[in-house]
């Protein structure tokens, strides 16, 4: 079967990568052609923007008054204080959905095949898109930053601290894109994956300290609230915005906030990534 | 010389269906092969494992030499792949597609930045090159996706169904590609339900059927499988057909069919061109008048009739044509749990897409 590689090599010159780095360029390629999608497709972001602006207006406008947070006066200038934390923290896992939605496009388009039909990495389609989508989750991170500058939202703690937040917030988003990576390869229409890679965010973002605080939830419902990876990012958040009103949480993931959500995003990268890269090698659109 | 292609014994079963039953192949370097079947009969099935898409659950399979299943990734780079869609991106240009894929067949980024713009100008999307993929034409992205196929000059090509769907200038224009390949020394597999795209690009032919390859030969072959040729003739009035089969009894090798609301008589002979000239004297002769005359042949779709028991049915988006299809099958053992396999060939049909 001389003659059949030959042919191969003498037409196209393929480069011999192996391992890590072959993994890394396949990636990048990848990553590259996301990242062009969304230039090309700017109402995504658009879109995933203008989400969390809402939220940030409704609530600190609507809601802001009516909320009380132990230890603080209730003018809305507290509350958004308070709030911004948690609408960074539920923007960057909204990305989950962009991730399913997006993979299982490429699942029903016959992408996915082709790319599994190449002799690249196994588990580059995926990490490109999931590097892609932290970097739309950096951008729209940083505008909806601005515009909470704007409603009075202020970092009390220092730009090193506020700079620790936003990496806290990218790794978390970054391992919840890997939940949405396995949810688009796991349904079968971009737009069931739309629906499925959004709807568990809801109770998971709201049983949680983000908007209202815990102390105020039924006993078994705090429980559940404390120990929410969710809760850990936006509580560490706070403190590192400089954004605490009155004392934390006596819980334990509370107290240890920071530590609690990098090993939250630690492990559910690496389940989620294991899980999505093994059903990814068996696809089928 | 060892085969290109050679598949021995593939199944492959989803749930309770058994998608392939023991499909084994071999095409030869250079040539070639056309499978041939109705929807859900295990084509695609079969490329999807040939191209390491799938793993069966037994069999072997060895493309351009090298174990399928035991060094997949070695045979990614020696294969192209067209599927049934178009699988390009249609947010990027026609450029950004082909070097992304030369750059994925771990082509250097000017390597494949050169084969893009190489491959454009072959397949005429040059003027497109810089063009979303979104604004081309259904002929265009299917050309598009061709040459993504063939980035690398694969050895081995898979075709699943390349022209599906396409009007026919564009099929035409596909198949002149498809011979150019072919020409300088590409092996290929094609699936198709056009048996005229077959009897066009095919040195070979398998049919399958339910799982299993059921004929193989080529196009001639198929079609002296199941017969020779006849003399069909329209008679212009009804009561003169018994005169006209009278005048031609002569040249039939066996009993002429008559359909009497066509006026239509059918005659098997053999002897070609020279016994018609006759039969159309003997008939002239008679003063019997006549609306249309002419030899048959046999075509592949009577092959394909003969063979599966049902016609080949127009790709349908949804599985119920085939489905249907299957409800025609004539002749076919176990009637009684008709329904049943109905479904599971849907479920088939589903899964392949």
């Amino acid at each position: 079967m001389s003659t059949a590689t030959e042919h191969a090599i003498g037409g196209a010159m393929p480069r011999q990568r192996r391992g890590l780095s072959a993994a890394m360029h396949d990636s990048w390629v990848v990553a590259k052609r996301n990242l062009r999608r969304m230039t090309r497709i700017p109402e995504i972001v658009v879109f995933g923007l203008m989400q969390p602006v809402m939220f940030v207006l409704l609530f600190s406008y609507v809601m802001g008054g009516a909320i009380k947070i132990p230890g603080a006066d209730s003018s809305s200038h507290t509350y958004i204080q308070y709030l911004m934390a948690g609408i960074f923290a539920q923007t960057v896992t909204f990305a989950t959905a962009g991730a399913s939605a997006g993979i299982a496009e490429d699942m029903t388009k016959g992408l996915v095949d082709r790319f599994r039909s190449l002799p690249m990495a196994r588990s580059a389609v995926l990490v490109g898109r999931t590097l892609a989508d932290l970097v739309q989750t950096g951008f729209i991170v940083i505008v909806l930053g601005l515009v909470a500058l704007l409603v009075g939202w202020r970092i009390h703690d220092g730009l090193l601290n506020g700079l620790a937040a936003f990496g806290l917030l990218l790794l978390f988003g970054y391992a919840f894109s890997w939940i949405g990576a396995l949810i688009g390869l796991s349904v079968r229409s971009p737009e069931a994956a739309t629906s499925a890679g959004l709807i568990w965010l809801f109770p998971l973002t709201f049983v949680s300290n983000a908007f209202v605080p815990v102390s105020s939830m039924p006993g078994w419902l705090q429980a559940v609230a404390y120990w929410n990876p969710f809760s850990a990012t936006v509580q560490a958040c706070r403190r590192l915005f400089g954004n605490q009103v009155g004392p934390v949480d006596s819980a334990w993931p509370m107290q240890h906030a920071a530590l609690v959500s990098v090993l939250w995003s630690v492990v559910i990268t690496a389940v989620f990534s294991w899980l999505a890269v093994r059903k990814y090698r068996s696809a089928t659109a | 010389m060892a085969p290109a292609i050679q598949a021995e014994n593939l199944v492959k079963t989803f749930g309770d269906v058994r998608a392939l039953d023991g499909v084994s192949l071999d095409v030869p370097e250079g040539t070639v092969l056309g499978l041939l079947g109705p929807n859900g009969a295990g084509k695609t099935t079969t490329v999807r494992v040939l191209t390491t898409l799938l793993r069966p659950d037994s069999g072997r399979a060895v493309v351009a030499g090298v174990d399928v299943l035991k060094n997949p990734n070695q045979v990614r780079s020696l294969i192209g792949l067209s599927g049934q869609y178009a699988a390009v991106d249609e947010y990027l240009t026609g450029f950004e597609n082909l070097t992304m894929v030369g750059e994925l067949y771990q082509m250097s980024t000017r390597a494949a930045k050169a084969r893009a713009l190489e491959l454009l100008e072959w397949f005429n999307l040059t003027e497109a090159k810089d063009r979303t993929a979104k604004t081309y034409s259904g002929g265009m992205r299917r050309r598009l996706d061709l040459a993504a196929a063939l980035v690398v000059r694969p050895p081995v090509m898979f075709l699943d169904e390349p022209t599906t769907g396409l009007d026919p200038r564009n099929r035409l224009a596909l198949w002149e590609v498809i011979e150019t390949l072919v020409e300088q020394g590409t092996t290929l597999l094609l699936t198709t339900q056009y048996l005229e795209e077959a009897d066009r690009l095919a040195h070979d032919i398998a049919v399958v059927d339910h799982g299993k390859v059921i004929a193989r030969g080529t196009a001639d072959q198929l079609k002296a499988q199941i017969g020779g040729e006849r003399i069909e003739v329209v008679v212009h009035e009804p009561g003169r057909i018994a005169d006209a089969v009278a005048a031609m009894s002569g040249y039939a090798l066996s009993e002429p069919s008559v359909e009497k609301n066509t006026r239509r008589i059918t005659l098997p002979i053999s002897g070609g061109a020279r016994v018609l000239a006759d039969a159309i004297r003997e008939l002239d002769a008679r003063g019997i008048e006549i609306d249309d005359i002419g030899l048959r042949r046999p075509t592949l779709d009577d092959v394909f009739l003969t063979l599966t028991g049902h016609v080949a049915e127009q790709q349908d988006e949804e599985g119920g044509a085939d489905a249907k299809a299957r409800g025609k099958g004539k002749g076919r053992p176990g009637g009684a749990d008709g329904v049943e396999g109905q479904d599971k060939q849907a479920v088939t049909a589903g899964k392949e897409r």
